[in-house]
């Protein structure tokens, strides 16, 4: 038997429809320490950890996956939690209408016969807490704590089960920094009792302070795995190189910008949580987007860049909006999203499916949406000229579709991501927002929507392009923001602009940057 | 498929006839199927009962009657599938056509008005009662369900107020709404009612130049129109059907009933309503997917309460016609008038999570209820019986076309 390792993940490979997620990765996770695994967005790691709670299951992916020296074949998370493999998501999965002890033993309850032994649940969920250090009572609805307060609970909920293997998925990625110190502190605790962790986490400070080693994951591929506690010092900037070093390669088409007058500039934009409203999801951002230019917002998961979007776009996200907003050098505001299209901003949406797009109606109604006033008579729409148009965008931005009278749901994601934009294109807009515009679609048509990207900004407009995808900003842009914890960290021109560099900034602290 | 388009040879077809493919050509209809599909079902549920009933069914003073029995239903499907396309329900309707109607009665007998001020108030009674539905929906944010479901109660609990039992002796004019028909004045033909042999060939006219005006259109375009064979085929069922309709209408004792009329002028107004305007759009749009229409600045509260204020107006339409077929107002009328509607709009192929329902779906899923009512009190089947079989027909016809869908969904 293994007795170094708890964990071994060899070669695990995972595809999806078009897509390779994972590719003959390997992660070996030694008895009893915390093992972090970092990398961008969209690296694989959530892919990874479903695919070793078993959510992902056996028969899906190839590859092993070894468990204290025994190969497992998780058919569910059942199974995995049953040798004590415990997953913690981001988004949490508590009940929030049942009691911090109901939540705990949720699927596990202390019974006799089918009936709820309660004071068992409740003495037992109490010693649970106690452990983790949560000062609430058992009966507590999980409603009434605060996220901080949810996490341990999750984690006691983790102990309930006989955890072996804890792993953690963006822990800290909604607490404040006293919640997160002592959620880090409780993970230290956990490993004195001998429970090992995989920490996932974009947060590089802490995973300096905590972890023993470090698995960087890239493209799919394990990159390397660093020892936290070797004689060198692993810094910031060693686990950026790892992240981001990958060769830039020419799938972009030529641009030359044109550069003109600011067409948009936000000030001092702070907006809150719309549930936990003491939360600043943005706080306190400032920029420019002049006409012409293609301007990149760069930030990890959960740094505020789609929020702030869509704060921007009509108040669409968010309460306790501060901050002024200026068109063309005027201000203004846009309460409603109507008034921001009247502003001439718009905004693309990174989730097409859920707030982007109908997808049980036609394509032709689908790109007329946002702007039947200017195609409608006395309310009544002129269905010949709607046709007309939705059949020039079909052409001009290559939709692949049989008709436009075809259901949108049918089209690929690359052919619904035109059809989003050929929404917009037609409402005609001095400032367009595209968030993720190129997620989960394939190269060629990619390639198709940075060029109309750059049609866009040739056409006098201001582009504000969000992506995950560093390469793909350098790529595009013409000047990069990079956002941190709610906070612009930095701003880059396309000329100094690094990969290096813009991680750096967009994992900056936010008590790294003077205000 | 698309390999062959980029070859260049000489074009087989005429020019302006684009060249689709046998797949597109059944995949444009499959958008079509389910609407062909219902007002199938409607002619075998006819012919199924005019044999079972011995040609009794289609006797002509049966049929006219099969219309003033269930216009009722028709107006409020109309209404309540543009409620459920938009993602609500309203369960209030059949009270508060109790309401209106007690409330139209009493100002005629009561206050002595004269039966048209009356039907004024009644519609701007029933609009009011649609706005204050509205508001708690799109402005307060209660869902449909609860806001109409205390609905229920308050109007029905309302018209007993208003109505005490019955409010009888009403204007004849006022009876004539929902008992009689167009006059009689340019003779008979044959026996024929002239007056609805004329509406029924300006009704298929209509249609037909419609029909041809919109195909010219798609082609001045470039779209793809569907098969000419298919196209004329389509008119002349429809053609067909609007034909043996008005024979057998205008051999009836009155010719066209006037409630046809008002069903008729509504389903016009409102399918254009629903399919051209930018209203029927944002409710479209609203019940496909309510996030992604907000963020394409549909006003969507807006949108939710002139929904109800409609539905409100149509109850009031639909209080006046039952009140005027009663001859009086009734407080225990309209009872379970929401719940007609509803399967009307789901046996037509209205989805439950909204988006998707059609005018002409619900007037035919209404028309299926008619006939199985009539059908079966012509055979006699015991009223308990006929509630049974009509829940059993919703619950097939929902079921069948999920698994359509399912199976459209697989392949």
């Amino acid at each position: 038997m293994d007795t170094e390792h708890i964990l071994e993940m060899r070669g695990i490979t995972k595809t999806f429809p078009g897509v390779k997620a994972l590719s003959d990765v390997t992660l070996a996770v030694r008895r009893g320490e915390i093992h972090a695994i970092c990398g961008e967005n969209g690296a694989g790691k959530s892919t990874l950890m479903k695919v070793l709670s078993g959510i992902y299951p056996h028969g899906t992916y190839d590859g092993e996956i070894v468990l204290d020296g025994e190969v497992q074949e998780f058919r569910g998370i059942r199974d995995s939690e049953r040798q004590g493999v415990v997953i913690i998501h981001q988004e949490l999965a508590l009940s929030p209408y049942l009691s911090i002890a109901e939540n705990i033993f949720l699927g596990n309850e202390r019974a006799a016969r089918g009936v709820v032994d309660w004071n068992r649940t409740n003495s037992e969920a109490a010693r649970l807490l106690d452990r983790v250090g949560l000062a609430e009572r058992p009966d507590t609805r999980v409603s009434d704590i605060g996220v901080g307060k949810q996490q341990l609970v999750e984690i006691a909920k983790a102990l309930s089960k006989e955890v072996r293997l804890l792993i953690l998925d963006e822990p800290t990625a909604a607490l404040n920094d006293e919640d997160s110190a002592h959620l880090l502190g409780l993970i230290e605790g956990l490993r004195a009792e001998g429970i090992t962790s995989i920490i996932i986490s974009h947060k590089l400070n802490e995973i300096e302070s905590i972890a023993d080693t470090t698995t960087i994951i890239r493209d799919g591929e394990t990159i390397e795995s660093l020892d936290m506690r070797g004689d060198v010092r692993v810094t910031e900037e060693r686990i950026i190189r790892g992240m981001v070093g990958r060769p830039l390669d020419h799938r972009f088409p030529e641009h030359t910008p044109d550069i003109g007058e600011e067409v948009l500039r936000i000030e001092d934009w702070t907006v809150h949580h719309p549930v936990d409203q003491a939360r600043k999801v943005v706080d306190g951002a400032s920029l420019t987007v002049r006409r012409g230019e293609i301007v990149g917002l760069a930030g990890l998961m959960g740094a505020g860049r789609t929020e702030l979007a869509m704060s921007v776009f009509g108040r669409s996200y968010g309460t306790r909006i501060s901050g002024r907003l200026f068109r063309d050098g005027v201000e203004v505001t846009a309460a409603t999203v109507q008034d921001a299209i009247r502003h001439g901003i718009a905004y693309a949406t990174e989730d097409r499916k859920r707030f982007g797009l109908n997808l049980i109606d036609t394509v032709q109604h689908n790109i007329s949406a946002a702007s039947l006033d200017k195609l409608s008579r006395a309310g009544v729409v002129d269905r010949e000229q709607e046709s007309g148009i939705a059949e020039q965008f079909r052409k001009d931005l290559n939709i692949r579709t049989p008709t436009i009278t075809a259901l949108v749901g049918k089209l690929s994601g690359g052919n619904q991501q035109k059809v989003v934009l050929a929404k917009w294109l037609y409402a005609d807009p001095d400032v367009l927002i595209l968030d993720e515009p190129t997620r989960g679609i394939d190269v060629g048509a990619k390639y198709e929507i940075y060029t109309i990207i750059n049609k866009l900004a040739d056409a006098g407009k201001g582009v504000l392009v969000i992506s995950s995808e560093l390469p793909e900003l350098l790529g595009v842009c013409d000047r990069i923001y990079a956002l941190s914890q709610g906070r612009v960290t930095g701003e880059v021109a396309r000329a100094d602009a690094t990969q290096e560099h813009l991680m750096h900034f967009m994992t900056m602290d936010k008590d790294g940057i003077a205000r | 498929m698309s390999t062959t388009t980029d070859v260049n040879l000489p074009a087989p077809n005429p020019p302006g006839a684009p060249r689709v493919s046998l797949g597109q050509r059944l995949q444009g209809l499959g958008g079509n199927a389910r609407q062909y599909g219902i007002f199938g079902a409607l002619v075998v549920i006819v012919l199924l009962f005019q044999v079972l009933t011995d040609g009794k069914l289609l006797l002509p003073n049966n049929v006219a009657a099969l219309f003033q029995q269930n216009a009722y239903v028709m107006i409020l499907a109309i209404g309540m599938v543009m409620v459920i396309v938009a993602g609500h329900i309203d369960l209030s309707v059949g009270s508060v056509v109790a309401f209106v109607g007690g409330v139209v009665a009493m100002t005629m007998r009561d206050f002595d008005l004269p039966w048209v001020v009356a039907i004024l108030i009644g519609l701007a009674l029933g609009a009011l009662v649609g706005a204050w539905q509205g508001f708690w929906v799109a402005y307060v944010g209660i869902p449909a369900f609860i806001v109409t479901l205390a609905g229920m109660l308050v109007f029905r609990g309302l018209a007993l107020v208003v109505v005490g039992e019955t409010i009888a002796g009403l204007p004849a004019a006022f009876i004539r709404i929902s008992k009689g028909s167009l006059p009689n004045f340019l003779g008979f033909l044959d026996n024929m009612d002239v007056v609805t042999l004329l509406i029924g060939g300006l009704a298929v006219a209509a249609i037909a130049l419609t029909q041809v005006r919109a195909r010219r259109a798609l082609r001045k375009h470039d779209l793809h129109v569907e098969a000419v064979g298919l196209f004329f085929t389509k008119i002349a069922m429809v053609a067909l059907g609007i034909g043996v309709l008005t024979v057998i209408l205008s051999l009836s004792a009155g010719g066209t009933p006037i409630v046809l009329v008002i069903v008729g002028v509504l389903v016009v107004a409102y399918s254009f309503l629903m399919g051209r305007t930018v209203f029927g759009r944002h409710i479209y749009a609203i019940g496909g997917n309510r996030a992604a229409a907000a963020l394409s600045g549909v006003n969507t509260r807006k949108v939710d309460f002139w929904i109800f204020v409609n539905i409100g107006l149509l109850a009031g339409v639909a209080a006046i016609v039952t009140t005027a077929r009663a001859g009086a107002a009734i407080a225990a009328a309209g009872n379970n008038f929401e719940l007609d509607a509803i399967a009307a709009c789901f046996i037509g192929g209205a989805a439950v999570t909204g988006g998707i329902g059609r005018i002409s779906g619900a007037i035919v899923g209404a028309l299926i209820m008619g006939v199985l009512n009539m059908g079966l009190s012509i055979l006699s089947v015991d009223p308990s019986w006929q509630m049974a079989i009509k829940g059993m027909v919703l619950l097939l016809a929902v079921a069948f076309d999920l698994l359509n869908k399912r199976r459209a969904g697989t392949q």
